[in-house]
């Protein structure tokens, strides 16, 4: 656990899969669950450093961003089964009313 | 009584109220007419008692002023709701609300069955209470209410046939052509009051204050400014000239609007407004030469049209705007007695002619419609011969032309020549003055002329109507024929209070009347006219034969032309084309306003519409859209639709803002 930059390499990593996932993925899903890697990528990163500087608060941050990270799952579920019904569809190209 | 002069226009209002407000609902005609005529008529009971009173009161205390309540009080500025009866508001309630009653009651009989009865009487009484407030007003601008008032009476009832285009033009034509004089009346007002004001700390617009400090105006300069700013506006209200040309057209109007508005009363406000400020126009020669000028300029120009015009109601028209011209004339000369005895007069014998043309026209709208015929009922030349179908308006119409033309012992006579002579006689305008008498001289036998054409077209020869219409011509029921010999009593008998002193056989009752009222502006006048040396009785014995002559003259052609050898007025107009086509196309005036006004107006209207409007103010309006159209059309662009383009550009954009901060 004295390793500080191998925790920070593998959340650095995590948050870049889950970067470009979101960036080249056409499933909601899917990309839902990339944006969920790279919050959890996030965390990771906080964990690490409260551990290393022996600081609570990180940890507490880690916490706030699990409830938001649930808030924002059931919202963003709800908007994709509502998108389905009308669709047919969880393909994000098919969203694309609001364009030129 | 004095006290009680505030019912006098209150029951007209109340009248307008009624009718306007629930007349609808009413339908009836009786109570709708009844109610109308009802109203004027107690104005006209409560006048009465005013000019009773009056006449128990020696002169010098027949003024007397009844302030209502407080109107606007502003720093020096104040004006009350406040009426003035003095001889000559009295003279002006008792044509005013006399005639008005006639012509209601006419009015039952001639509009019934009419669309809109109930709009008709509302209207009526609405001009009425106006007119009342326009000469029984103290101040200027309860006078000037009054005189919007009367403007927009006119207006609604010039265009009571709204569905017609002509009407509604001639509407529009006579309220724009008003508010033109409407603006002089106000620059006077606004004149006169600053040069009090300034000059004198009299901050006042009240008719009696002014008189009292009039001592202070000078002869002329800014009083000539003033009084003919006042005198543009007496033009537009009086149909005088250059303002003339609604008056015509306003016989679009039903007949008894035409009597009561555009002959008896509506029209002589100007005249009525110089009588009432005829200690400020004496001030000024100048006004006084322009006022006597244009009057018998106007007498002469509306009588030459008035010889050749087809339409019974036109040749009135024009008939009215000659004889407001010698009103106009008498103001011009000082004669202001005179002038108002010849508007009292005239508004008798003048509202029964048109009455009488308003029944003939009755009549024969009736027998055309009967067979269904399309010809126009107000075209003398389908008339003729109708003296043995209607006896009664043959009678009473023949005593007012007769009255109208000068002929000695009805009272046309006694005010017109009384109007010549003191053309003649008032020595105002040095030389000028014999030219005024000789113009007033022929629009007389013009008069003579045209009136008598008019009655010889209608009522005798050969009837010219479709002979299957001739027996249904009848006489008008008795509600039109009673207002008709009331006024036609009035044209013989009325002038009797006003006979001139020559004839000696009764005292100028109206001029002695009237002294108290005119004293000052006489008195100012002799500034500049002597009196001194006053004609001899033999010349004017001698004008007055003449002014018969003239007069007989004037018939003897008429009777000429159109009963003994009506052949004549064809040859005439065969002979003189262009003098005919002239004349009865009024001179082609309109067709020079259409040329000088109207169609610049309308150019400059087209301009600022095409030109201004559309190019300019629609131009920066549109400019403003199209330039942000033109930036979003590009920058719309951005938003693609595809999600991971806007994911991209927010992960671009925090590296950049990392990037910011990490390397600065």
């Amino acid at each position: 656990m004295e390793n500080l930059n191998s925790y920070l390499v593998i959340s650095a990593v995590l948050f870049s899969i889950g970067t470009i996932g979101v960036l080249t993925r056409k499933n909601a899903i899917v990309i839902f669950m990339c944006i969920e890697l790279m919050l959890n990528a996030v965390n990771l990163t906080f964990v690490a450093f409260s551990r290393h500087l022996g600081n609570l608060d990180g940890q507490v941050f880690v916490f706030f961003i699990m409830t938001v990270a649930a808030a924002e799952a059931a919202v963003g579920l709800a908007l994709i089964i509502a998108f389905y019904n009308n669709k047919e569809s969880i393909d994000v190209d098919d969203v694309n009313l609001m364009k030129w | 009584m004095f006290d009680n002069v505030w019912l006098i226009p209150l029951f007209p209002l109340i009248g307008f109220l009624i009718n306007g407000l629930f007349g609808k609902k009413i339908k009836n005609e009786a109570v709708i007419g009844g109610i109308g005529t009802l109203m004027i008529f107690l104005s006209f009971l409560v006048s009465c008692g005013i000019l009773m009173q009056m006449i128990g009161l020696p002169p010098e205390q027949r003024v007397f002023e009844k302030v209502v309540f407080p109107w606007i009080h502003s720093g020096h500025f104040k004006a009350d709701m406040a009426f003035l009866i003095d001889p000559l508001s009295c003279i002006m309630i008792m044509v005013v609300t006399g005639v008005g009653t006639l012509i209601h009651l006419y009015s039952i009989g001639y509009m019934h069955g009419e669309e809109g009865f109930y709009r008709f009487f509302a209207y009526l009484n609405l001009f009425c209470m106006s007119m009342l407030l326009l000469v029984l007003g103290s101040n200027m601008l309860v006078m000037f209410i009054g005189w919007e008032g009367v403007g927009l009476c006119s207006y609604l009832l010039i265009g009571y046939y709204f569905h017609k285009k002509s009407a509604g033009d001639a509407a529009k034509k006579a309220f724009v052509m008003n508010r033109v004089g409407d603006f002089g009346f106000l620059i006077g007002l606004f004149t006169l009051y600053w040069w009090f004001g300034s000059n004198h700390n009299i901050w006042t617009v009240n008719f009696m204050e002014i008189k009292a400090a009039s001592h202070l105006l000078p002869y002329g300069g800014v009083v000539t400014v003033a009084t003919l700013c006042f005198f543009v506006g007496a033009t537009g209200k009086s149909a005088q000239i250059p303002l003339f040309t609604w008056l015509p057209d306003a016989m679009e109007g039903p007949t008894p609007v035409s009597a009561l508005i555009h002959a008896a009363t509506m029209v002589t406000a100007g005249v009525y407004m110089i009588a009432r400020m005829s200690f400020v126009f004496v001030k000024s020669p100048e006004t006084m030469m322009v006022i006597a000028v244009i009057g018998a300029a106007t007498a002469i120009f509306a009588a030459t049209i008035g010889t050749a015009q087809n339409d019974i109601k036109r040749v009135l028209a024009y008939s009215t705007v000659s004889q407001l011209g010698f009103m106009f004339l008498a103001m011009g000369v000082g004669a202001f007695s005179a002038g108002i005895f010849h508007l009292m007069t005239h508004a008798f014998f003048k509202a029964c002619l048109f009455l009488g043309s308003g029944s003939v026209i009755h009549s024969m709208h009736h027998a055309l419609h009967k067979i269904h015929s399309h010809d126009d009922a107000q075209d003398m030349r389908n008339m003729g011969g109708l003296r043995s179908a209607m006896p009664i308006t043959f009678v009473t119409f023949l005593v007012s032309t007769i009255a109208i033309a000068g002929i000695p012992g009805f009272s046309g006579f006694f005010s017109k020549d009384e109007i010549l002579w003191q053309a003649f006689a008032n020595p105002y305008h040095g030389d000028l003055n014999i030219v005024l008498w000789g113009t007033g001289a022929i629009a007389a036998c013009f008069t003579a002329f045209y009136m008598f054409r008019l009655v010889f077209m209608t009522f005798f020869g050969e009837s010219r109507i479709n002979p299957k219409a001739k027996s249904y011509l009848h006489e008008s029921p008795l509600v039109i024929t009673i207002p008709l010999m009331v006024l036609g009593a009035l044209a013989v008998v009325g002038g009797y209070i006003g006979m001139p002193k020559i004839l000696g056989m009764l005292p100028n009752y109206f001029e002695h009347w009237l002294d108290p009222v005119f004293a000052l502006a006489t008195e100012y006048s002799h500034k500049y006219v002597s009196h001194a040396a006053h004609p001899s009785h033999a010349l004017e014995w001698s004008l007055m034969g003449l002014s018969v002559v003239i007069a007989l003259v004037g018939i003897g052609i008429a009777f000429t032309m159109y009963v003994k050898n009506t052949a004549l007025p064809g040859k005439f107009v065969a002979t003189f084309p262009a003098l005919h086509r002239a004349v009865y196309n009024k001179w082609y005036v309109d067709e020079l306003y259409d040329y000088l006004f109207v169609n610049p107006c309308k150019a400059l209207g087209q301009f600022l519409w095409k030109g201004f409007d559309v190019v300019i103010i629609d131009g920066v309006v549109n400019g403003v859209a199209n330039v942000v159209m033109g930036f979003s059309g590009i920058f719309r662009y951005l938003q693609s639709g595809y999600l991971y383009n806007y994911a991209l550009s927010m992960a671009l954009g925090v590296v950049v803002m990392l990037g910011y901060f990490i390397f600065k």
